[in-house]
């Protein structure tokens, strides 16, 4: 890819819009169109890119294991930790209304953490999938024990 | 003006369809899949359903076309030119149309406003939502208030698939291995 | 007549989409094509559920002043939900896809079995 400076130059300059505008996405969610969902794959979107253009031996150096793989977990338990700090707080399981003073900002805030799990999650979930498909063409590569690449053709 | 965009994209959406069962070449396939999910989004904003939109652009046109993409890279490009009888499959495919189509028959008309599925929890949804969540996204409301179990459910399905792919394509003990070949291979290169 | 099929068209057309689909998953051998043809099925039936919940004249499930009439928010939360399920689902699929062109080296389902049952016999 070193012949590709065009390539290269605009993947550098579009990936801070790209994760700028995940982030937008996940804190609008409340007020327009968005949430966590749509935030975690637009923000692995950017790393998905960053791996198309550079590699996935660089594309680790930026997202390596230790980072995305706990992420996945993490994400959950912030959700499900909610949960039990609102039955710890006196409510139900998920009863956002024990968060705060009042029940209009515990839901707020309540919606907020969630939301965030959800984003984390589906971040980390992504950028893993897909980064685990593109090592497996370099071990695949290494290891010509399984037959010709290109099949039929 | 509607019901023309309407039939237009639903037009398009056939062909699409129709031209990916013809195709042998696996790429050509997937792109239209690609397309196939972008104008599934466009229905959906027509149909006013703006966050679901959102998320089929971004999943199904992007995530889901670049995972097929990788696929095909670590296998076969085309498809062999099917052998075996497809007219039973036809026969099938003709019959369970024809059931499901005389089973909407029974169905209130598209937008009505009088159907049941408007009738009974939505309307709490529209009219309490501001007052007893607060966002004005009612969709966000719903998800991550009302119906928080479900989405609980959803992230941890999503934990496990990212589990599943670790497991079935994780392959960290050859890394090792794949070093020393390749230290191997490059030295036999250099050699010759 | 006339008013049954200008109400009921979307639903016909999604069906003959869904059946698009399934008559992919079910006549053609390659795995991977498989998948693609069960994407189809899928986004078909999301269509469908999306039709059903939107409201002639209404707008996005979003609050605001000039708006009188709304959609029904119920079927984007469930659809919502099912479309990440699906993606998941397609990346396990796919991975498996993956291991089974690096174990049997072809994709085609009766060279699967052939070489699966060969190997039941030689073992």
């Amino acid at each position: 890819m070193r012949l590709h400076s065009i390539l290269r130059t605009m993947t550098k300059l579009l990936m801070p819009p790209i994760m700028l505008f995940g982030l937008y996405v996940q804190f609008h969610g409340d007020y327009g169109p968005g949430g966590g969902f749509q935030a975690g794959v637009i923000f692995a979107v950017a790393f998905i890119l960053f791996t198309l253009i550079f590699g996935p031996t660089r594309a680790r150096q930026v997202a390596p294991e230790w980072v995305t793989t706990p992420m996945c977990a993490i994400g959950v338990l912030l959700y499900a930790g909610v949960g039990v700090a609102t039955m710890l707080l006196g409510g139900e399981y998920l009863n956002y209304n024990v968060l705060a003073h009042d029940p209009h900002h515990g839901q707020h805030m309540g919606i907020l953490l969630v939301e965030l799990g959800v984003g984390l999650t589906v971040w980390a979930v992504m950028v893993t999938i897909f980064l685990n498909f593109v090592e497996r063409h370099d071990h695949a590569a290494l290891d010509p024990g399984d037959g010709a690449e290109d099949g039929h053709v | 003006m509607e019901q023309v965009i309407d039939i237009v994209l639903l037009a398009f959406m056939v062909v699409t369809a129709l031209a990916m069962i013809a195709l042998r070449n696996l790429f050509a396939v997937v792109m239209l899949s690609g397309i196939f999910s972008l104008l599934s989004a466009s229905m959906f904003v027509l149909m006013d359903a703006v966050d679901v939109a959102f998320t089929e652009a971004a999943v199904g046109a992007g995530i889901s076309t670049v995972l097929m993409l990788g696929t095909l890279a670590l296998t076969a490009r085309a498809e062999r030119t099917p052998r075996r009888n497809s007219l039973l499959p036809l026969a099938v495919v003709v019959v369970t149309g024809a059931a499901l189509i005389y089973g909407t028959l029974d169905m209130p008309h598209f937008g009505d406003p009088q159907a049941p599925i408007h009738q009974h929890v939505a309307p709490r949804y529209i009219e309490d939502s501001p007052r007893e969540v607060g966002p004005p996204n009612m969709v966000t409301s719903v998800l991550a208030s009302y119906r928080g179990y479900d989405t609980l459910g959803e992230t941890t399905v999503i934990f496990t698939a990212g589990i599943g792919v670790l497991v079935l394509l994780g392959a960290r003990v050859d890394r090792r291995r794949c070093n020393a070949q390749a230290a191997r291979k490059d030295a036999g290169e250099g050699r010759s | 007549m006339f008013e049954t099929v200008l109400g009921l068209y979307n639903y016909w057309i999604v069906i003959v989409l869904m059946m698009a689909g399934f008559y992919t998953v079910i006549a053609r051998g390659n795995l991977a094509k498989k998948v693609i043809g069960l994407n189809i099925f899928q986004t078909s039936v999301f269509l469908m559920y999306i039709t059903m919940g939107a409201v002639e004249g209404g707008t996005a499930p979003i609050v605001s002043e000039e708006a009188t009439v709304y959609s029904n928010p119920l079927p984007s939360v469930l659809i919502l939900t099912a479309i990440v399920v699906g993606v998941a689902t397609t990346a396990v699929g796919l991975a498996l896809v993956v291991r089974i062109r690096e174990a049997f080296g072809t994709l085609e389902e009766d060279e699967v079995l052939a070489l699966e049952h060969r190997m039941d016999r030689g073992a």
